[in-house]
């Protein structure tokens, strides 16, 4: 074993997963990087692992950025976003009905069923039904939230729950559906929604994704981590196909303003009071 | 510059306007957007961000907005190191690549070949070893030529043959069709290892197995027309084809085969089709001589592009000869029961005065077989001298 490498973990939502991280890791080491990564089944377990030292840097969903920041918070520790994503940025979540339907605003929804990715998706559930709750709709209470729960522990990263409602909405088995941004194009053009069956009926305010996040000072190893990634050009092949399966075209120098309207959802709903509180206290 | 989508949907092909109106543009270019569509904002914003393109509106909502957006880097960058695979049209100067790279795989000769794509094990990689400038007019000669064994041949035609003459030809063609089997499956092995980018001989090698399959056809019908099975297949005759099966040098393949093999066959195809006893006989050995002339063409053609490029490769192709004439000489040859099945052929009758005549036909056969390897071989360039010794060491099996 040569120098100590800097070792990353991953959620495995998706075989792909082991193919982007073996392709970065060859692309590391090919520039003299150490590097190694984990892969986890689920965010909670990778959270629990950054704060055991099993991992140096996380890259973790939004929820899970919350979940590390507010146990690095409650241990005196400061948690970093050193790099995201550019599709990271500035993404919404909509509320889908169907163009038949008589529902014109967000009031109407009152008794009505709507279809949810995730109980732990930021973009397909959290997200939303908090947007429904700042307008006065308490979920569970005001209307029935239909969860279509793919992966759990996934943070939502598999888009099967919000297909599955979004096909729900189609079907008529639910009134509404809530749905990351950028999939009401994608469900559109794979023909999981007919071209016009559906209207938005309402959308959220901009947030940000996932994000590479360690806790504390970083390290050397972790600095030159974040400034080789940051120099990955989608020009370079071996970079390109990367980029292609994780969905960017380049890296971004990490910010986490963008987290507000989740923190806001998580606060409302207490999602993660639990699991940051025993984290911490098993960490301190 | 301005896109106006009109009423059209992102979801509806509106996307292909923008990206028409993008591509003139230089990274960071902007151009303006309109359209009325309801989910246009919302596409429009998610499909700039998958691309890396920026965006912005420029009026408030509402009907009649407009946005900007600017050109990303990744669309232009996915280009960077992509080549240009050869030309599409081979007659062109540099056409056909001396050695095409493995990543160029199975794009078509003359594509833009993105960088970073899988490296092909297509171990025919080198154009000296196949090709030929004649492919593409040989191809589509056989294309032209391709004939349909249902019709072109008189299944029905009616005929009566001697007993002992009718076993003679179910022998022969008993023998034609391991031949031809050994002539599909040859081509078709390296028809898969062959470097996609010589496309030409790539198509010929695919259509010359598919000519070979007919033969198979209508020489199994043909026996089988009056009999309930085929003749004897013989251990000599096979040991002579196994030879050809397992040679793994593509040059040196088509040189026993195509060159010495078929085109002693040819000869013999066109004897048969002379002295055909029926007219079923006489029509599937002609059309098989038809094909099996053009196989030739090929393969006298790339060999000879072969040696004038390197004039040191007719020693492998003499050493070949050689080193198969001692692998084959403790085997039978010809086996004697199609030999005598020729002359039958050729005599036509059981008098003695036909017999007499069968054979000395059939010794002037052996003899256009000898004539006809040694003019090919000094096209190949080899010498006179050189051609007659090689000619002799042919295999006796003919194939």
């Amino acid at each position: 074993m040569g120098a100590k490498p800097v070792v990353l973990g991953a959620v495995a939502y998706d075989a792909k997963v082991v193919t982007i991280w073996d392709g970065f890791q060859r692309w590391f080491q090919g520039r003299g990087l150490p590097f190694d990564y984990v892969l986890f089944s689920n965010y909670e377990r990778q959270v629990e692992s950054q704060f055991d030292g099993t991992i140096e840097v996380a890259w973790n969903s939004p929820l899970a950025w919350l979940q590390a920041s507010r146990i690095a918070a409650a241990l005196g520790r400061r948690a970093e976003a050193i790099a995201m994503r550019d599709s990271d940025c500035d993404l919404s979540s909509i509320l889908l009905v169907r163009a038949s339907s008589d529902l014109a605003r967000l009031s109407d929804l009152k008794g009505k069923r709507v279809a949810t990715g995730a109980p732990d998706s930021p973009q397909a559930t959290l997200i939303p039904l908090g947007h429904l709750a700042a307008e006065g709709l308490a979920p569970g209470t005001d209307f029935e939230v239909v969860m279509f729960d793919r992966l759990a522990g996934k943070h939502g990263d598999h888009v099967g729950g919000e297909r599955d409602a979004a096909r729900a909405l189609a079907k008529g088995e639910a009134d509404a559906a809530c749905i990351l941004d950028a999939n009401h194009l994608l469900f559109s053009q794979d023909g999981t929604l007919a071209t016009g069956s559906v209207r938005v009926l309402g959308r959220t305010a901009p947030y940000d994704h996932c994000n590479f996040t360690v806790v504390g000072a970083p390290s050397p190893g972790i600095a030159r981590f974040r400034e080789l990634l940051l120099s990955m050009r989608y020009a370079d092949p071996e970079v390109r196909a990367l980029f292609d399966l994780e969905g960017l075209k380049e890296w971004r120098p990490g910010r986490t303003g963008g987290y507000a309207t989740l923190a806001q959802a998580v606060d409302r709903f207490g999602t993660i009071d639990a699991f940051v509180a025993s984290v911490a206290s098993r960490c301190a | 510059m301005r896109v106006d989508l009109g009423d059209l949907g992102f979801d509806e092909g509106g996307h292909l306007l923008l990206k028409r109106g993008l591509r003139s543009l230089p990274a960071g270019g902007e151009v303006e957007v309109a359209g009325s569509h309801p989910d246009l904002d919302l596409h429009l914003g998610t499909w700039c961000r998958a691309e890396g393109h920026r965006i912005r509106p420029a009026t408030a909502p509402g009907p009649g907005r407009i946005w900007i957006v600017a050109r990303g880097r990744a669309d232009a960058a996915r280009l960077e190191g992509a080549v240009p695979a050869g030309h599409a049209d081979a007659s062109r100067p540099e056409a056909v690549a001396e050695s095409p790279p493995a990543t160029w795989g199975l794009a078509a000769r003359g594509a833009l070949v993105e960088a970073g794509g899988p490296a092909f094990g297509f171990p025919l990689d080198r154009r000296i070893e196949v090709w030929s400038d004649d492919a593409a007019r040989l191809y589509a000669q056989a294309v032209a030529a391709q004939w349909d064994p249902a019709t072109a041949v008189p299944w029905d035609a009616r005929f009566d043959l001697p007993d002992e003459v009718e076993d003679a030809v179910v022998q022969v063609m008993t023998y034609l069709v391991e031949n031809e089997t050994a002539a599909l499956v040859v081509p078709s092995r390296f028809v898969a290892q062959m470097h996609p980018h010589f496309r030409e001989v790539m198509q010929l090698l695919a259509i010359q197995a598919a000519d070979e399959a007919r033969h198979i056809e209508v020489f199994t019908r043909r026996a089988l027309l009056r009999r309930a099975a085929p003749g004897l297949s013989t251990a000599g005759g096979q040991a002579s084809l196994k030879t050809l099966v397992e040679e793994p040098e593509f040059p040196i393949a088509s040189f026993l085969l195509s060159v010495l093999g078929e085109g002693t066959f040819l000869i013999l195809l066109r004897f048969l089709a002379q002295h055909a006893p029926d007219p079923v006989t006489e029509a599937v050995t002609r059309l098989a001589a038809q094909d099996e002339a053009r196989h030739v063409a090929f393969g006298l053609s790339h060999l000879r592009r072969h040696v004038a490029e390197d004039p040191a490769y007719r020693g492998r192709l003499s050493d070949a000869v050689r080193r198969r004439h001692d692998a084959l000489r403790h085997t039978a040859g010809l086996n004697s029961l199609v030999f005598d099945a020729l002359l039958v052929i050729a005599a036509g009758a059981w008098d003695t005065a036909a017999l007499r005549r069968g054979n000395q036909r059939v010794m002037a056969l052996l003899r256009d077989m000898d004539a006809g390897r040694r003019a090919s071989l000094e096209r190949l360039g080899f010498s006179l001298e050189e051609a007659a010794e090689l000619s002799g060491l042919h295999t006796r099996n003919f194939m």
